[in-house]
């Protein structure tokens, strides 16, 4: 299987504060991997090393130029980096999903529309294409940005939190969505919240700092502790249910 | 006659005035008013006055020196405020007092002639200059040039700039270029509204044209007619009643925004109303 990107003792930092230290990481074509830490581990940052939005201090990150060429990667960051009032169309705001690897002076042309037209439809938004986002219900604003970061169809999908402004009724529909375009892409999904993806992703890796790849979807208390990522686990049963802490 | 001629040369000015004043306002305010930038531009238009001063004090022309200012302040609060070393909102409201400040102790200390404070706060279409209406056509062009052919680049910066960072390497450098134009527009148009008031008149406009439509090149398009009817009419009942211009243009567009938005609330109840009736009806 083809590699998308490798990273040798890679470390990020933001001035004097070291986010990420001597990361290792490969991901390969369709690997769906839950990354999963505390907040202030350093799992943006990882998003944002691989963007190319922070540069590394040490090591490097290589990518397969083959496979993933300027416009192969998709982002949906965190809810809050839009405005929800701002002025502009469901349609324009997929649109924007194509403006990689296009210049400053950017046209869109009629073949452009209708992927956006298709990628609305795909995504259960047909008859929104010209709402704005402040008409529509959190799950709906999710699918808009999900457009615009599968748009240009991606070999490499990064998901920040995700989880954050979905509501209930859309979960299920939307990690749907994320195992059908899985076909086609390798995604990496920032959570914090382990019990959720679990059982929609295939491997994980747990950022604290240091970076601790485990290659299956299931993760106990144990490996969680020897990989230094303290953070709430939530198991599966017949029935969900939430393991809580002892009470003191 | 003296008059009619005078007359005429006054009614060309005022309606290229209107017209150029609406342009550069509906393009900037809509960008001002979607982006959430309004104290920014208030702090820009105060901090001006300080250029103003300036100019007059050095025997320059005060527009240049408010420009000067304009362009200087708005370029430091967003360096400031990417560098986060300052709270934004702060930032401008120093700036906001410190500009008037500087203007008015350096009008005071000119020697001699002590230039009409009042045409300055408030606006004068008296002592707006054929080069003040050349220059806000020129203004005008630019604007219309840029946003025209950046529209896409400039709207999703804009919009989201966290996600244009990722395939674009010149998310700041449209920042800068935008805020400065914006920055241009405010100090141009204050020879027409006047340095308190110039603020509405880049946001009432996308706020009537935002009343029925949320697509930002319908809401610049929207503006711009509102702000002329706005501009248009201010000037002619100041010209009539002797009330200084921006006052005039401002009570006009706000007494617009009005009407508009009762419209609107008519409509809907009217279509509400009938809707029920045709409800209840078909269901007998």
């Amino acid at each position: 299987m083809a590699y998308l990107f490798e990273m040798y003792s890679l470390s990020a930092s933001y001035g004097a504060n070291v986010v990420l230290r001597d990361v290792n990481f490969k991901v390969n074509e369709n690997d769906y991997i839950g990354v999963i830490g505390p907040n202030g581990g350093g799992k943006t940052t990882l998003l944002r090393v691989i963007l190319g939005l922070v540069k590394p201090a040490e090591g490097k990150i290589v990518f397969n130029n083959e496979l993933l060429n300027g416009n192969s990667i998709g982002y949906l960051p965190q809810m809050s980096t839009g405005d929800i009032n701002y002025p502009v169309t469901v349609t324009d705001i997929v649109l924007s999903g194509l403006m990689i690897g296009k210049g400053i002076i950017s046209r869109m042309s009629a073949s452009d529309k209708k992927k956006a037209d298709t990628v609305i439809e795909e995504l259960g938004l047909a008859g929104m294409s010209k709402s704005t986002l402040n008409e529509l219900s959190g799950g709906q604003i999710q699918r808009v940005f999900l457009g615009r970061a599968i748009i240009g169809n991606p070999r490499l999908l990064l998901l920040d939190e995700p989880g954050n402004f979905v509501d209930t009724t859309f979960e299920n529909d939307f990690y749907e969505k994320l195992r059908v375009l899985n076909k086609r892409m390798a995604i990496l999904m920032v959570s914090h919240d382990v019990g959720t993806i679990s059982s929609h992703i295939k491997s994980f890796a747990c950022v604290n700092r240091s970076l601790h790849y485990h290659p299956s979807n299931e993760i106990t208390n144990e490996d969680l502790l020897a990989y230094g990522c303290p953070i709430q686990l939530v198991t599966h049963g017949d029935v969900p249910h939430t393991v809580l802490k002892y009470h003191k | 006659m003296e008059t009619s001629i005078f007359h005429y040369g006054f009614i060309i000015k005022g309606l290229l005035g209107a017209i150029f004043a609406s342009i550069t306002a509906g393009l900037a305010g809509t960008y001002v008013v979607s982006k959430r930038m309004v104290f920014l531009s208030g702090g820009i238009t105060h901090a001006s006055f300080g250029g103003i001063g300036i100019g007059y004090f050095l025997g320059i022309n005060p527009v240049v020196g408010a420009a000067v200012f304009g362009i200087l302040s708005a370029l430091g609060v967003e360096y400031l405020s990417v560098k986060q070393r300052i709270r934004e909102d702060s930032a401008i409201g120093i700036l906001w007092a410190f500009g008037m400040a500087i203007g008015i102790i350096f009008i005071y200390l000119t020697p001699g002639y002590t230039p009409n404070l009042m045409s300055y706060l408030f606006g004068s279409i008296l002592t707006v200059s054929r080069a003040d209406i050349i220059a806000l056509g020129i203004m005008s062009v630019i604007l219309i040039l840029y946003f025209g052919i950046f529209y896409r680049t400039i709207l999703y910066i804009s919009f989201d700039e966290i996600f244009a960072r990722t395939y674009s390497s010149y998310v700041d450098v449209f920042k800068y270029i935008t805020t400065s134009l914006i920055a241009l527009t405010i100090v141009l148009n204050i020879r027409m509204a006047g340095v308190v008031l110039v603020i509405s008149l880049l946001t009432i406009p996308p706020n009537i044209a935002m009343l029925f439509t949320r697509v930002y090149f319908k809401i610049v398009i929207w503006s711009v007619i509102a702000g002329f009817i706005g501009t248009a009419t201010g000037y002619v009942i100041s010209y009539y009643a002797g009330i200084p211009v921006g006052a005039t243009i401002i009570f006009t567009l706000v007494i617009l925004w009005v009407v508009v938005k009762s419209i609107i609330q008519l409509i809907v109840q009217i279509s509400k109303y009938n809707n029920s009736r045709h409800f209840s009806h078909s269901t007998l």
